[in-house]
């Protein structure tokens, strides 16, 4: 096997132009004679030590050298290149479904082009061009989604027939197909070669790169990284860069200090075979045929064929370091299935001599998307790991990126999908991470349908109403681990089963859905959103007032028991978290974030509160049970719950009351909804959740009260134009771009984080804007349903992107909601958009490749707020200033 | 005719049931995972029984197997009650004070057994009043007797199969009222049955076995093999033991004609069994039964027809002999299975089959490429060849069921033969008997890391 590797390696012909390289490529060479195999020894102290040097590592210390950065040390624990990345299959594919990643890939192809010319050493790069293949028209939907995204990038991608299959791959079987995707630039690669030349290019640059160093953990002080230990002494750092691939799990934890890294190897097996009669040529296309679950590449005049089965084999679960990656066992039964579609695709290679079948361990993650960015709690601890075996596709973007994140304090893009503090530690269990990449591992060839939920690693974080909403009939999804409904299934009524409801189309799912919210406009509904993030911040004098006001952008210094709805915005104004804020007290305050906030929203005020006895924040989000009560009725509920009036004069908008509800006191009832409906939030001590929810269910019975779920809230707050962070709202967003100029007091007598930014755009203008789109000819049964990521065309031109969507159950129509740029029709240069620019434009959405037209408009329908509304609702003062 | 796969596997799975013991049920984690349990009838009807039931009252699972003789109501009686008999004599004092006053009172009954039954397994609804009130009397004599010792499990098994033997016994004297139950206790009596059950509690399993139904545990040695150790004897006439002790039981004029053909006085092949009244009462009272008795038992031959050398009954008991075993966490399963299935297997291949099974694990040796030359095409028909060879396996959900295919249909080489298969299940009725017994199967699944904790805490 190693002999065969050898030859994988050997047009790496790269002549080292750093002395202290050769130096110790020539003990590499000679380990078997001399005995000394570390002559260059390690440096006492740097700026940043990587550990890793696979084709993440060398990357991030490629393009950090490039951005200046210098004084680096990469540590590897064997030999360069000579994990995974010796091992994998070497594909450049373009073709992802989220857009991050995509941009990454793109990079990442544009960097290698250009790589061999820059480093003088040859990384085997061939554009070959990658088709992938559909068998299905589910199929071929899918990838006219992912060709549409190509496509408004400049990359160019275009969906073809069989036929035309053919004629660009000679061996292809296309009986079966009905279609497939050609991506003209995707190419090939030698990934260890790619990564000696990234490796090279650092090194002259002045990184230092120590092979056979093992790091053996991470000192910390104070919640810093301080320096690393290592199996050849000490090194003091200010950065440390986790590249450990699939050991970054274990390194992480190695510390006093733990670091959760999400990740869990699997094996990953490819064939390699001997050259064909008649060599295929270097330059044919890869195919990708996710249904037959594989993708085939030529090399060396042959194939290379892996992919990714039904019923993977998870491994070191218990942690097993060892030096490089052995061969792993071959396992032809394993294989069998994959070798089946293998020639299915290709029955003119049943002849083909078999060269090896390569058993490669490979990381994956909880959600299928990589993982970088700093630690929550170990500031200056890096990580870029768990690649889901498209390492080579997205390593030059994901280390430009990581390297433009510790330069400039954050990366060029928006990579929140990627971004290590998603996770909380409650996704470290290994059980759940082996659990969990049983089902990704497969999920990487399964259809990519909307509203997908994983299966595994469920009911993990519960609400305590969870037995009774189950029993109810909740059908469940999972935000950061816990539980939450997406609609009630009402009794006799049976859905169909999971592979059936997986569609681009209308779901099955469509008139439950409908009546919840027929419901929530009518009368009352409860959504369980015990979820929400929930911290509370107090001080024993104005400190806790004096550091919000400074780290939120609007004003808080409002009168005790009112709420007020504010951004955390970064440096540059955009959001960091989106939240409610209440005054409980002159010195305490009640924050609530969305779901997935609770660990980046936690150690973004971490980071930047005093380090003060006197200020306390505490995460009491498990504290509090969330009952939303939506809907005109839910003041006649609430008010005979509590013997308290709940008229408007006595609970304005926007205000947060304790009181009592039922025999239960203490409740924090809140009259806001996130959803522009009237009703209240009540934030209820655990202990009493299932009596105040028993009373509640019970009152509301004469008013029509039932259960409803997030779809409900989804469709309502969409219709109304209501953002949610983390799907329409990032770090890149302001409050400018996005209408909500009300919910930023830039004179509020005090600086805050993200005012220079603000106050600039409101000078000169914003460069996009959140924009509400409503489909015009789009046939709710028939058509292709609108998910997010769609394509946004103005007058024929690109002009952005939907960040989400949904069917108004009011204006039976669906709704859109994206954002609206506007690049200079000459030069591509981004102007300012304006609201004549949003008005006077012909508009279409793509839907996978089919353009529906829609309405476009900055502010919601008013006629939808008349209804039934209280006069003085000031949730959405700010939008009604049209 | 041949039947097709999807007939054969229908036949094979009319009959199969699965449990599986909740991973965590809040109070006691088991050292049982579940069992897969089938019957395969050759007899119509089949003369099997089976039961399954957790006592509720105290620890432990309790698993068995019947196997009926002349007729299946002593084996449809003995499968509906000895588990009732079994877990009163393992109650303790105060538990049994407190049902015979809830009974008294009128109060509701607190549960003793939960049962795990398929739906063709019935209790008969007539008989359970006269059955609860035997099963009264005997807690009642058991409160009376009030040892204040705890309860042995193995003394507990003995006298729960002699009791029930001796009120099916009882019941047939004093006959009933009621025609149709006089007649259904005079069956059961006159009919027999053999009965191997199992009590698992922790790491101790107990086996009662009253005649030639069988016990077997599954061993997983330290190579991944399987091995197999009985837990019971058979009380027929290959198990010397038996011979003797029959033999003792009775003067040495009779020593001849004891044991005839293999058989017990030359008609009956277990030497133990519930019911079969003719080998244990005297000549006038079965003749004083028999007469009094209604119309149909009267022209049954076979009832009025006394044994041969019948001098000094009884010549039969119910008490069974026990086996207790301390679990270990090698010890990875346990077939009960009548004899119906050890007629054809042997109990290594049992063993064998049904490890594999379990553990999906199938010993073929990795194929490795190696310096060889294969093509692609020669690897992909090897495979394919490899996966039909396991894929009988994956035909079947259930051990038990996957246990049958293999006794009824394996040929010289110990591979399912689906013809052979097709042949003996599609026999006329009249003729399946000859070529194939009742076969009746429990396969008991042990969670090892269970066994194994609790090992350590011991």
């Amino acid at each position: 096997a190693a002999g065969m590797f050898l030859r994988l390696l050997s047009d790496v012909r790269w002549r080292a132009a750093n002395p202290k390289w050769r130096r110790m490529t020539c003990s590499r060479r000679s380990t078997s004679s001399t005995a000394e195999p570390h002559p260059v020894s390690l440096p006492a102290q740097a700026q940043v030590v990587i550990c890793g040097g696979g084709i993440m590592g060398t990357s991030v210390a490629y393009h950090l050298s490039k951005m200046g950065w210098k004084d680096i040390v990469l540590l590897e624990q064997g030999r360069l290149a000579a994990g995974t990345t010796r091992f994998c299959a070497g594909i450049v594919s373009t073709a992802r479904h989220v857009s991050i990643e995509l941009k990454m890939a793109d990079y990442s192809n544009k960097l290698y082009q250009q790589l061999e010319q820059e480093t003088g050493v040859k990384t085997g790069y061939v554009k070959t061009g990658s088709i992938s293949l559909a068998q299905t028209q589910d199929r071929l939907i899918s990838l006219k989604r992912v060709a549409s995204s190509l496509n408004v990038m400049g990359i160019p991608c275009e969906i073809i027939t069989p036929k035309q299959v053919a004629q660009l791959h000679p061996l292809i079987n296309i009986h079966d197909l009905v279609g497939a995707m050609y991506v003209p630039e995707d190419a090939l690669v030698s990934s260890a070669n790619v990564s000696l030349a990234l490796a090279t290019a650092a090194s002259r640059n002045g990184v230092q790169i120590h092979e056979r160093t093992s790091v053996s953990h991470v000192s910390v002080q104070k919640g810093r990284v301080t320096g690393v230990e290592t199996d050849r002494g000490q090194i003091q750092c200010q950065y440390f860069i986790n590249c450990a691939g699939q050991w970054a799990y274990e390194l992480g934890h190695s510390g006093e200090e733990p670091v959760n890294i999400p990740l869990h190897a699997c094996e990953h097996f490819y064939l390699l075979t001997h050259p064909l009669k008649e060599p295929l040529a270097s330059n044919l296309p890869t195919i990708v045929d996710p249904d037959g679950r594989i993708y085939i590449r030529n090399w060396q005049g042959g194939i290379l064929s892996g992919g990714f089965e039904k019923n993977p084999k998870p491994l070191f679960t218990e942690g097993r370091n060892q030096l490089e990656i052995q061969n792993l066992q071959e396992d032809w039964d394993h294989f069998e299935p994959l070798l089946s579609a293998l020639l299915r695709r290709m029955p003119d290679l049943e002849a083909l001599q078999i060269m090896q079948l390569v058993n490669c361990p490979e990381s994956f993650t909880p959600d299928m998307r990589c993982i970088m960015g700093e630690s929550p709690t170990v500031r200056g601890y890096f990580v870029l790991a768990g690649m889901n075996s498209a390492g080579i596709s997205y390593g030059g973007g994901a280390g430009k990126y990581l390297a433009e994140w510790m330069v400039n304090g954050y990366p060029s893009e928006n990579v929140w999908p990627l971004d290590l503090k998603r996770f909380g530690t409650l996704q470290s269990s290994r059980t759940f991470l082996r659990h969990r990449v049983m089902e990704v591992m497969p999920l990487m060839c399964d259809l990519k349908v909307p509203r997908w939920d994983f299966q595994t690693g469920r009911q993990l974080r519960t609400s305590p109403l969870y037995d009774r909403l189950d029993a109810q009939g909740a059908r469940w999804m999972e935000k950061h681990g816990f539980e939450r409904v997406k609609y009630f299934v009402p009794p006799g009524k049976d859905l169909l089963d999971l592979d059936q409801s997986k569609t681009f189309y209308k779901p099955d799912w469509f008139d439950i859905v409908g009546s919840e919210v027929k419901c929530c406009k009518e009368a009352v509904c409860v959504i369980d959103m015990s979820s929400f993030t929930k911290f509370e911040i107090s001080s024993t004098g104005d400190q806790a007032l004096e550091n919000l006001q400074y780290l939120f952008s609007n004003d808080l210094d409002v009168p005790v028991g009112h709420v007020v709805h504010t951004g955390m915005l970064n440096e540059k104004g955009g959001y960091e978290n989106d939240c409610s804020i209440a005054r409980l007290s002159k010195r305490s305050f009640f924050m609530i974030s969305p779901t997935d906030q609770q660990v980046h929203c936690w150690a973004w005020l971490k980071n930047r509160l005093p380090d003060d006895s006197t200020l306390t924040m505490e995460d009491v989000t498990w504290k509090y049970t969330a009952l939303n009560l939506i809907g005109p009725r839910a003041v006649d509920v609430l008010s005979e719950l509590s013997y308290a009036p709940i008229t408007p004069e006595h609970f304005p908008s926007l205000f947060c009351k304790e009181m009592s509800v039922g025999y239960a006191n203490g409740i924090r009832v809140m009259s806001i909804t996130h959803t522009g409906e009237p009703g209240f939030m009540l934030y209820i001590p655990i202990e009493y959740a299932l009596h105040v929810y028993n009373e509640v269910m019970n009152m509301g019975q004469k008013y029509g009260i039932r259960n409803a779920g997030y779809y409900a809230l989804r469709s309502l707050r969409i219709e109304k134009f209501f953002a949610f962070w983390g799907q329409d709202l990032d770090a890149f967003t302001t409050p400018m771009e996005c209408g909500r100029e009300f919910q930023v007091k830039l004179e509020k007598g005090m600086q805050f984080v993200g005012q220079e930014a603000l106050l600039e755009q409101k000078q000169n203008g914003v460069y996009k804007r959140f924009t509400m789109f409503i489909l015009e000819d789009h046939d709710t049964d028939m058509d292709l349903w609108p998910w997010w990521g769609e394509p946004i065309f103005r007058n024929g031109r690109y002009v952005g992107k939907t960040t989400s969507s949904a069917y108004s159950y009011t204006l039976e129509r669906h709704v859109c909601l994206g954002f609206v740029q506007h690049f200079d029709e000459k030069t591509g240069e981004q102007l300012v958009v304006t609201t004549d620019f949003i008005n006077q434009g012909e508009y279409e959405i793509d839907i996978a490749g089919q353009r529906f037209q829609a309405k476009a408009k900055l502010y919601p329908f008013s006629s939808l707020f008349t209804h039934r509304r209280r006069k003085d609702e000031v949730e959405l003062s700010g939008y009604q200033r049209e | 005719f041949y039947l097709t796969p999807p007939q054969v596997n229908s036949i094979l799975k009319a009959n199969e049931y699965s449990f599986k013991v909740p991973e965590f049920d809040g109070k006691n984690v088991s050292s049982v995972l579940g069992f897969d349990s089938n019957q395969l009838p050759a007899n119509a009807p089949i003369e099997d029984r089976r039961s399954a039931a957790t006592c509720l009252q105290t620890r432990g699972m309790l698993l068995g197997v019947f196997d009926g003789h002349a007729g299946c109501a002593c084996a449809q009686a003995v499968s509906e009650r000895l588990f009732y008999y079994i877990a009163v004599s393992l109650l303790p004092h105060e538990t049994l004070l407190e049902i015979e006053n809830a009974v008294e009172s009128g109060r509701a009954l607190l549960p003793i057994l939960q049962w795990h039954k398929h739906p063709n397994d019935y209790f008969s609804k007539e008989a359970s009043k006269l059955y609860f009130s035997s099963l009264r009397t005997y807690w009642q004599e058991l409160i009376d007797l009030n040892s204040g010792e705890t309860t042995d499990v193995k003394e507990a098994l003995i006298n729960a199969f002699k009791r029930l033997d001796n009120d099916i016994s009882l019941e047939a004297q004093v006959g009933d009222p009621n025609s149709f139950l006089n007649y259904l206790v005079l069956r059961v009596a006159f009919s027999g049955a053999t009965a191997c059950v199992a009590h698992v509690d922790g790491v101790d399993l107990h086996i009662a076995n009253t005649g030639d139904s069988r016990a077997m545990l599954g061993v997983q040695e330290e190579d991944g093999s399987w091995s197999a150790v009985n837990l019971s004897y058979d009380h027929n006439a290959q198990n010397e033991h038996e011979v003797e002790r029959v033999k003792m039981e009775h003067p040495k004029s009779e020593e001849k004609s004891l044991v005839k053909q293999d058989r017990l006085l030359g008609l009956l092949m277990p030497f133990r069994a519930f019911g079969d009244v003719k080998f244990k009462w005297s000549i006038e009272l079965q003749k004083r039964v028999v007469e009094s008795g209604p119309d149909q038992l009267n022209d049954n031959e076979y009832t009025k027809f006394i044994p041969p050398n019948y001098h000094t009954p009884p010549y039969l008991t119910a008490e069974p002999e026990v086996i207790h075993h301390k679990l270990r966490p090698q010890d990875k399963f346990l077939v009960l299975a009548t004899d119906g299935l050890w007629e054809t297997m042997h109990r290594q291949d049992v063993a064998r089959i049904v490890g594999e099974y379990l553990t999906g694990v199938h010993h073929q040796q990795p194929i490795a490429v190696g310096g060889y030359k294969v093509t692609l095409g020669q690897m992909h028909g090897l495979l394919t060849e490899r996966r039909a060879r396991i894929s009988s396996v994956f035909e079947d959900q259930n051990a038990a069921t996957h246990l049958i295919r293999h006794a009824v249909g394996n040929n010289e080489f110990g591979t399912v033969d689906h013809e052979r298969l097709s042949k003996m299940l599609s026999l006329p009725e009249e003729l399946a008997r000859m070529y194939r017994d009742d076969i009746t199967i429990i396969v008991v699944q042990f969670n090892s890391h269970v066994i194994g904790a609790c090992q350590n805490e011991e």
